[in-house]
């Protein structure tokens, strides 16, 4: 297990997500830095899929951006090596299970852990597949943060209990991008974890503004954002990290004023 | 002991085949409905009256049994194996996919839904998937990839004349697998009322098993159906192969007949050491993808390649994991039969035997041309015709370099 629940402790965490070499390396690694001094808790770092099944559009242009930059899986271990001379922020990844796959299992999480990365979220691996790669991640100290969405029902209790690092609470039904309109269960769903689990709460899928940041934050330990800094990059590319940093600060402030009821 | 289908039966719990072949890796989103389909289709497979509702629909609507025809013209030509042809081009819609699509529209209606959304590569199982819906009163959602609506324009009416709204997709290489993508976002947006009708032998359990149970009518029949002509068991099973659905349904009620060799024929392309291939078996190594472990064409890293075929239904990226297995094990032998190869079976088959054949299911007839005159006349090929080839016509025309108005 790795120590990525303790940064819910003091306060809600804000996890913002960017898509490896997109639109290149140095901006990548740029972005990670501004994002981890803008107040993020935890970077969320994307490893372009071929095939990204979970993800909206969004987040397919910048799969094709990163692949358009010649991505590879050892260019986005190089990424992390590179922001790791600047910054110690907690990095998660995103990545399709293939990847780690291929890789090889063991062969991808020590890299993990010789760079720090704390766990991984792989939308294509339910309840029933981690078995696949459940333990070899706890031999390294690295968290494989399950999904739960609003149509898990009677798989949240076992879910739940074998989770570790933070729960990613999917918002909607689905998949990534930005959206005004939510599952209006957010808040059931969540109390309906905390039965089971200690592990902290995080909500993603659509979120993009401070208000909506504010009101998962009040539902959950923290809050995910993917598309809406995605897209900022797309529009400021060389420029980016300065406005996701900027973005970024909005965001903090949102989720800062909402009171900390501390986890247990 | 244990026969080598009673041995899957078992694996089909854990939806694994073979050493570690198959499983579920799909998204949180739709484990739950995945959960409602593994029961629906486990309480009802074998159910009395659920069997007799598909038997029905089968005999009086699809028009099985399907004939199993003895190709005299062909057997004298290559003067080799007698050949009997599996006429699942006289099937209504015109291919195997309605045997698949009749079972799990049965399914969706039971467990209530009122859509159904599918993918489609040549179109085949689109048309299929409209039918069934228009005949159920069901909504029909098809996705298709935008090369693949380009060049099989007279499926994309059909569709749209059953009554189905057909979504040519747009991202990734814009053929099939780029549709079964589609069609699992559509899936994982709205399943409250939503049943995905998956055409081919993939996907995650308890699909391949579903796809295979529905396709096993084409090898049960044509058992029996030799036995009466014949009086014995074929000496081999031939079919084609994309996902796989026609060849495991071509394979099932054999695959314990160890006396039984079975050929899936894969679509080479421009040839098999080319990049313009779709030969997955051959050349594909193993991989997690469209919620199963098998076979892909990737590269080093995991990503998906973009394949190629001359035909639409057979240039997947990927195999059915039950595929993987057998090929694995050495039960099941897989080929790769060339685009030049399908198109001059596609003539050969028409001229001898007077049959427009698709030309997913020239593949195999191509690798029959090749093996009939290896084998002795006192030997038997059960070759599958999967589908009709009116929808190649105008593909094939153009291939040779004729220009004829659709």
């Amino acid at each position: 297990m790795s120590n990525l629940s303790e940064i819910f402790k003091n306060h809600k965490a804000f996890i913002p997500f960017v898509v490896a070499d997109d639109p290149d390396f140095d901006t990548t690694v740029k972005n990670v830095v501004a994002l981890a001094n803008a107040g993020a808790d935890i970077v969320e770092l994307g490893i372009p899929f071929s095939d990204p099944v979970a993800d909206g559009p969004v987040i397919q242009a910048a799969d094709l951006r990163a692949f358009d930059a010649k991505v590879r899986t050892k260019t986005v271990f190089e990424i992390v090596e590179a922001a790791r001379k600047q910054t110690d922020v907690p990095i998660v990844f995103l990545t399709y299970l293939n990847i780690v796959f291929k890789y090889g299992y063991d062969a991808f999480l020590k890299r993990c852990a010789d760079l720090d990365v704390s766990g991984l979220v792989i939308p294509d691996l339910p309840y029933e597949s981690r078995d696949e790669i459940v333990p070899i991640a706890e031999k390294y100290n690295i968290d494989i943060i399950p999904l739960i969405t609003p149509t898990s029902g009677h798989r949240i209790e076992k879910i739940a209990k074998r989770a570790s690092g933070f729960i990613y609470v999917v918002s909607s039904l689905g998949i990534t991008g930005e959206r005004n309109e939510f599952f209006n269960g957010l808040k059931d769903l969540v109390a309906n974890i905390k039965q089971y689990t200690d592990v902290p709460t995080a909500i993603g899928f659509g979120v993009h503004t401070p208000e909506q940041a504010r009101t998962m934050a009040e539902i959950a330990d923290g809050v995910i954002i993917g598309s809406a800094i995605v897209d900022i990059v797309a529009k400021e590319k060389q420029q980016a990290p300065a406005a996701v940093g900027k973005f970024t600060k909005q965001i903090r402030e949102a989720v800062n004023s909402v009171k900390q009821v501390p986890v247990k | 002991m244990k026969t080598l289908n009673e041995a899957k039966q078992n694996e089909k719990q854990t939806g694994r085949y073979g050493k570690d072949f198959g499983g579920q890796y799909i998204p949180e989103t739709l484990m739950t409905e995945l959960e409602k389909v593994t029961k629906v289709f486990n309480d009802l497979k074998d159910d009395p009256k659920f069997k007799a509702e598909l038997n029905d629909l089968l005999v009086n609507y699809a028009n099985r049994p399907s004939l199993l025809y003895y190709a005299k013209n062909m057997t004298e030509d290559l003067g080799g194996a007698k050949i009997y042809l599996k006429r699942e081009d006289l099937n209504h819609t015109g291919a195997h996919k309605i045997n698949n699509v009749i079972g799990q529209a049965l399914l969706a209606k039971h467990l209530g839904k009122k859509r159904l959304i599918a993918e489609t590569g040549a179109g085949q199982h689109g048309v299929a998937t409209a039918t069934i819906a228009a005949l159920m009163g069901m909504e029909c959602e098809i996705f298709m990839g935008k090369e693949d609506t380009d060049r099989q324009k007279l499926n994309v009416y059909r569709m749209e004349l059953l009554g189905a709204k057909v979504h040519p997709v747009t991202s990734g290489s814009m053929v099939l697998k780029d549709a079964v993508n589609a069609t699992l976002q559509e899936w994982a947006s709205r399943s409250e009322d939503t049943f995905y009708v998956m055409g081919s032998a993939v996907g995650p359990a308890p699909f391949p098993a579903i796809v295979k149970h529905f396709q096993s009518v084409i090898s049960k029949e044509s058992k029996q159906q030799l036995q009466s002509k014949e009086g014995r068991l074929p000496d081999m099973v031939v079919a084609c192969v994309g996902g796989g659905s026609n060849a495991i349904g071509s394979f099932a009620d054999y695959i314990d007949d160890p006396s039984v060799k079975l050929v899936g024929v894969e679509a080479a392309g421009k040839g098999v050491d080319t990049d313009r291939t779709a030969a997955t078996i051959e050349r594909g190594t193993v991989g997690i993808f469209h919620g199963m472990k098998s076979l892909f064409m990737q590269n080093d890293d995991g990503q998906i390649d973009p394949v190629y075929s001359i035909s639409a239904g057979l240039d997947y990226p990927g195999v059915g994991p039950e595929h993987a297995a057998l090929a694995q094990e050495g039960r099941a032998q897989y080929v790769g039969i060339t685009d030049d190869e399908a198109v001059q079976a596609f003539e050969y088959i028409a001229r001898e035997e007077g049959i427009v054949a698709a030309i997913e299911s020239c593949h195999a007839v191509a690798y029959v041309e090749k093996i009939a005159p290896k084998m002795s006349k006192d030997q038997i090929i059960v070759c599958t015709l999967s589908g009709r080839g009116d929808k190649d016509v105008a593909s094939i025309a153009k291939y040779k370099g004729v220009d004829i108005d659709e």
